[in-house]
Formats: structure tokens, C-alpha cells, sequence
């Protein structure tokens, strides 16, 4: 009983980093239809600005016990990867427009530069960011004693996914943000203008990534490989979660993690892996558009 | 056309650089040193590769990120054999060091060289097959298509790397030492696996060509340019696409096949995300849908990978990613369609109408739009 409620944790937990890491792609693929392979390069950027943020701001801001620089860092690797994908979506993928596969190869390419350049910059070897002494341990429910590290990054995801409802919904620039990837031709023709949204839409994606690198940070060191070991899984997160949907992602993200965690329970992790993986393209046979498709008219 | 005279002159521009090439490349062995050679000979058997991601990226428009892991099936089932056939009836020394008392079932009839070499063909078969069918049947198509190859060849080479009793783990498959009888190190044994290699890329040019240019292979280019038109017309677009990804699938799975003895060790590196990727960054830079560009590519890239990695492995890496948005950004026709476009506008200015033979490979997908819009 005990050991099923830990993987049910486990599989949430896990199920909370899924959605993390694919949460910036629901915006790059899902809304914008573009295939970025740099985004797993963008979640290592993220991680490198908390990094460099630890080392240089932390004793300003009461030394790394406090943790005061984390919850900046956090808004640093959003600013930093978010413009980093602005001006990505500006200098390549505004010419690939409608060439998915080209898209693919050419954001991968920007992904090898962004692994070189971290390399070149702080070396091949792993670093470790210290987590905030607020963050070691755990909470005690009874039972089993859940990991503080572990929820708060489940509640950072019910933050985020909050942030985005409200600004997706409630404010004027996702308005205009549904409106162009809706119809490109009429927001356009209502002054929207669309190329604008286009970069900022793209510079939230990878904004988010950029977030998820951050987090990362907690759970590991981190790498200029750090990346490619994510992008797979955050890619099968949406397409099982369906475009242009954050629902789809959110459901898909938490069926994948408690999946794998309850599988990996009774069996091995490449063999969780593997059925899960096999569960996917079973599921899509049945539904091709995955979990919830967004209607077409 | 009909005279035979003209005949043979047709033959001899469409068949003749192909034969000095293949001349040139036999007889490589004459001039070059053994060190250069085995490594000619491996850029080969990844032309082989090639090929056919050619076929399913540049003819069927389906981008597979799995070509790593039909390279590594081809790879490791062949190395089975030779790690078997090196070992002399003892049991392979990753499995005496993870404990094994006698060889797992599904090694054994690996010992036997015609069963390994029918792996060879059959498994990549299988596996294309029905993945293919089950992913084209529920129409998954485009990028989905390869983020689904590209997880499974992610979950395969885990897989190798999980269960180390069976398959040699993170090291894969080490010291083999002889083929057929003959020593690896022996230097008559590498030219003859490197003309091996060469015949064998001969032929499934030849194979590859000749298949484009059948009904098959305008059906294929018919379901890239406009799949629906083609299911309306009666067609199969399932069976059209799952044969192709049938067919680049054994050819991966050969070019592994003939790279294992070669290099004399495989490990699940060579078969994970990124090189998979890599293999298609070769079918770019030659020219997608060329056929000869896959072979080009493949020599040109690795050539320069081999050249510069070691001395400026920095460079090189940002080099390679530059590659990657070159190659689709300023040039999506690649190296041999930039050369065929020049050659046709150089043949225009001289007053005589460009040779279109090519026409219907051109590719209409994707890049090739802008190909199209120069052409016309």
C-alpha cells in the first residue's frame, strides 16, 4: 500500500518535470506548429543562468543557504532563454514557415552550436547548483515522507500552468495571441500584427524552457548535454497530449509520469520506458490527434 | 531515341559517371594506404545508409530519425555473429564478466553465418514493417512520423545499454577478430571487405535508381507531393510508405552490417538520437531526392568530420550545427542539385534547351519549393 502510494507520488512528481520541460513546447508545437530541437538546448541554458546567477549574486542576496537569488534565477531564465528565442524566431524559423522537417533540422543545428558554446564557455564536465537549505528535506504525511525539492516543483507547474490560463485568456496579448493562430489572414487584417506574436509566442515557449532548466537544477547536476536527455519525452508529451490544447499536454504529461512510475514499480525503467512508449503508439491508433485535438472547421 | 546509337548514347550519360566512379572506387585500394582505406571503406557503408534515407526522406517526404537504430539492428546482429565466430566456441567475455554460465537462447543460432546474415535483412524488415504499418495506418504523418522513430530508437538504444549481460552494455560489442575465417587485422581482409562494401553499394544504387524511376517510385513521389490525391486514385499510401521505410530500413541495417567488421567493435553509441540525425544532415548536404547526392553527403560530410574533428573538435561542432542551417536556409538542394541547377542554366544560356530528365524527382516538399520556383 505504502510503496503504491510513494509511486504515485513518483509518478505525479515525475509527471510535474514532464510537464515542465514540455510546457514551452505546447507553445513552440503545439500553437505555432513549429518543431523546435533546440528547445532541450533552451531547458540548458536555463540551468547554465542559474548557475551563473548562484555564483555571482548569491552572497548579495544572503548567500546561497537563503535561496533569495533561486526565485530570481527563476525569472532570470525566463527573461535570458526568452529573448534568446526571440531572436531565434527572428533570425531562422520566421524563413521556415510551413516546412516542418527543415525546421527540425535547423533548429537541431542551433541546438549543437548552443551545446558547443556552453561547453566552450564552462567545460565539458557537469556542474551542481547548491539548492536553497529550504528545499532539502521533506514534508512527513504519515506514511511516507514527501520531498520539499518535489513539491515545489509540482506547485511551480500549478503556478505556471495558472499564469498561462490567465494570460491566454484574460489579457489583451493572448487574445491576440489565439487570434493569429486561429486565423492568421483575419487578425492580420484586424491589425493584429502577427509577425510581432509570432516572435513573442516562440519567446514564451522558450521562456518556459528556460524555466524548466532552472528546476532541473534541483534535481541534478547539470551539463551542456542536459537537454538531448529530456526532448525525446517532452516530445512524446505532446504528441500524445494533442496540439494546440494545454489540457492535452497537462493530462498527457501526468498519464506518462504515473505510467512510468507504476511500470517501473513492478518492472525496470527501460522496461517502463519502452511499454509506455508502445501504450503511445497504440493510443494514437485510436486516436490519431491524440488526447484532446483541437476541432478544425 | 530509337536508333541504337542513341540508345547507347543515353545509356552512357545516364550510367556513365556512375561506372567511372564505381571503376575509380575499386580500384581505390591500388593508391590509397591501408588507413585511408578503412576509412573510405566505413564512409562507404554509411553511403549505404544513405541511400536509403534518401529514398524515405527525399522521394517519400517522411523524415525517419530511426535510420541509427536499423544501422545499429544490422550492426549488432552481425557483430553477434563474429564475436560468436571469435570466440571459438568459448562464451563472449561480456557475459563471462556479467556472470553468464552458458550463451542466452537467442544468441545461438547466431553462430551459424547465413542465419546472422538473414537477420540481418529480415530483422530491420520486421521492425520497419510494422511500426511503419501501425504508424501510416492511423495517418501520423510529417514531424510526428519522426519524433515517433526518434523515441523509439531512443528506447532501443537504453535498452542495449540496460540489459549488459546480453548485450555488452554501455561497450557493446568489442574485440572481434575475424570473418569467415580470415583476420580482421589482416590487411588483405580489409581491402576485401572494402570491395565487398564498394559491389554492395553498386548494386543497391543501381537497386535504389532503378526503383525511383519504376511505377513504384512515381507513386511514392505522387504520395510525398499529395497523399490524399493518391489514396482517392485507389492507391495504398500505407503499403507505398511502410515498403519504403521497409526497404531504407534493410539498407541502414547493411551499411551496419558491413561497418562492424570494418571497425571491429559496436557500441550503442552509434545508434542513439544524435547520430541518427546526423545521417540525415548527409542526404541534405548532397541533395535530397538525387540519389548520388546521398553518396556524396555522406563521403563529403564524414571526410570533413574525420579531417577537422580531431584537430579542432570545437570548430567542427559549431561547424555542424552551421551545417544544419545551411543546408535546409541557403541551400535545400544540396550539393548536387545546386550543381545540377547551374549545369542546366549553363547548358540554357548556350541556346539549347535544358535537359529536364530529372523533372519528376525534383523535390516539391518542403525545401524543395524554392527549388522549384528557380527552376520555373
Amino acid at each position: 500500500m505504502v510503496g503504491w502510494l510513494a509511486q504515485g507520488f513518483n509518478g505525479i512528481s515525475l509527471g510535474s518535470i514532464l510537464l515542465m520541460i514540455s510546457l514551452g513546447l505546447a507553445f513552440s508545437f503545439g500553437l505555432m506548429k513549429v518543431i523546435n530541437m533546440a528547445h532541450g538546448e533552451f531547458i540548458m541554458v536555463g540551468a547554465y543562468v542559474t548557475y551563473v546567477f548562484q555564483n555571482t549574486f548569491a552572497d548579495m542576496l544572503g548567500g546561497v543557504e537563503l535561496g533569495l537569488w533561486f526565485i530570481l534565477a527563476i525569472f532570470a531564465a525566463f527573461i535570458f532563454t526568452g529573448i534568446l528565442g526571440i531572436i531565434l524566431e527572428i533570425g531562422l524559423i520566421r524563413y521556415l514557415y510551413g516546412r516542418p522537417l527543415d525546421t527540425l533540422l535547423a533548429t537541431f543545428g542551433v541546438g549543437l552550436v548552443l551545446q558547443q558554446a556552453a561547453r566552450s564557455i564552462f567545460g565539458a564536465p557537469n556542474v551542481q547548483v547548491v539548492s536553497p537549505s529550504w528545499l532539502s528535506g521533506g514534508l512527513n504525511a504519515g506514511l511516507l515522507i514527501l520531498p520539499y525539492k518535489r513539491l515545489f516543483i509540482i506547485a511551480l507547474v500549478i503556478v505556471l500552468i495558472w499564469a498561462i490560463y490567465v494570460y491566454l485568456n484574460r489579457t489583451a496579448a493572448g487574445r491576440r495571441l489565439r487570434a493569429v493562430m486561429q486565423n492568421r489572414e483575419m487578425a492580420s487584417a484586424l491589425g493584429v500584427r502577427s509577425r510581432r506574436v509570432d516572435a513573442l509566442t516562440f519567446g514564451l515557449g522558450a521562456g518556459l524552457a528556460g524555466i524548466a532548466g532552472c528546476v532541473l537544477t534541483l534535481i541534478g547536476p547539470i551539463g551542456p548535454t542536459l537537454g538531448t536527455n529530456y526532448i525525446v519525452d517532452a516530445f512524446m508529451v505532446v504528441v500524445l497530449g494533442g496540439t494546440g490544447s494545454l489540457l492535452g499536454t497537462i493530462m498527457a504529461a501526468l498519464i506518462i509520469g504515473v505510467f512510468n512510475s507504476v511500470i517501473e514499480f513492478s518492472t525496470t525503467a527501460t522496461v517502463a520506458k519502452a511499454l509506455v512508449f508502445v501504450m503511445i503508439v497504440a493510443f494514437l491508433q485510436w486516436r490519431p490527434t491524440g488526447l484532446v485535438a483541437q476541432r478544425s472547421r | 531515341m530509337t536508333s541504337q546509337k542513341n540508345g547507347f548514347r543515353t545509356f552512357l550519360t545516364d550510367w556513365g559517371p556512375f561506372i567511372i566512379w564505381g571503376v575509380i572506387l575499386l580500384l581505390a585500394p591500388m593508391v590509397l594506404s591501408e588507413f585511408r582505406l578503412n576509412l573510405l571503406g566505413k564512409f562507404l557503408t554509411f553511403a549505404i545508409v544513405a541511400i536509403g534515407l534518401d529514398l524515405i526522406w527525399g522521394y517519400g517526404g517522411m523524415l525517419s530519425l530511426g535510420q541509427g537504430l536499423f544501422f545499429g539492428l544490422g550492426a549488432y546482429f552481425f557483430a553477434m555473429h563474429l564475436k560468436l565466430e571469435s570466440g571459438g566456441g568459448r562464451l563472449p567475455d561480456f557475459m563471462v564478466w556479467s556472470g553468464m554460465k552458458e550463451l542466452p537462447l537467442f544468441w545461438q543460432p547466431f553462430a551459424s553465418p547465413v542465419f546472422a546474415i538473414a537477420m540481418v535483412i529480415i530483422g530491420p524488415l520486421i521492425v520497419a514493417a510494422i511500426l511503419g504499418y501501425f504508424v501510416f495506418r492511423s495517418r501520423i504523418q510529417g514531424v510526428y512520423f519522426s519524433i515517433i522513430t526518434q523515441a523509439l530508437t531512443l528506447i532501443v538504444s537504453i535498452s542495449l545499454i540496460g540489459q549488459q549481460p546480453y548485450t555488452g552494455g554501455t561497450n557493446g560489442i568489442t574485440n572481434l577478430s575475424t570473418i569467415f575465417g580470415h583476420s580482421l587485422a589482416d590487411p588483405q581482409t580489409q581491402v576485401g571487405l572494402y570491395l565487398s562494401t564498394v559491389i554492395i553499394l553498386g548494386v543497391i544504387y543501381i537497386l535504389a535508381r532503378l526503383l525511383t524511376r519504376s511505377r513504384f517510385g512515381r507513386l511514392l513521389v505522387a504520395t510525398r507531393d499529395d497523399e490524399a490525391r493518391v489514396r482517392f486514385l485507389g492507391y495504398s499510401p500505407v503499403t507505398i510508405k511502410t515498403t519504403t521505410f521497409a526497404i531504407s530500413a534493410v539498407c541502414a541495417s547493411i551499411g551496419g552490417a558491413l561497418f562492424v567488421p570494418q571497425v571491429g567493435i559496436i557500441s550503442p553509441a552509434a545508434l542513439d538520437v544524435v547520430p541518427s540525425i546526423m545521417m540525415v544532415i548527409w542526404v541534405a548536404v548532397g541533395g535530397r531526392a538525387t540519389l548520388v547526392g546521398a553518396v556524396v553527403g555522406a563521403l563529403l560530410v564524414n571526410a570533413g568530420q574525420s579531417a577537422f574533428s580531431e584537430q579542432f573538435p570545437n570548430v567542427w561542432q559549431y561547424f555542424l550545427g552551421a551545417l544544419f542551417v545551411g543546408a535546409v536556409l541557403l541551400f535545400p538542394q544540396g550539393v548536387v542539385g545546386t550543381y545540377r541547377m547551374a549545369f542546366a542554366r549553363w547548358g540554357a544560356r548556350g541556346d539549347s534547351a535544358p535537359v529536364e530528365e530529372e523533372a519528376p524527382e525534383a523535390p516539391v516538399t518542403g525545401s524543395g519549393r524554392l527549388m522549384q520556383e528557380v527552376v520555373e
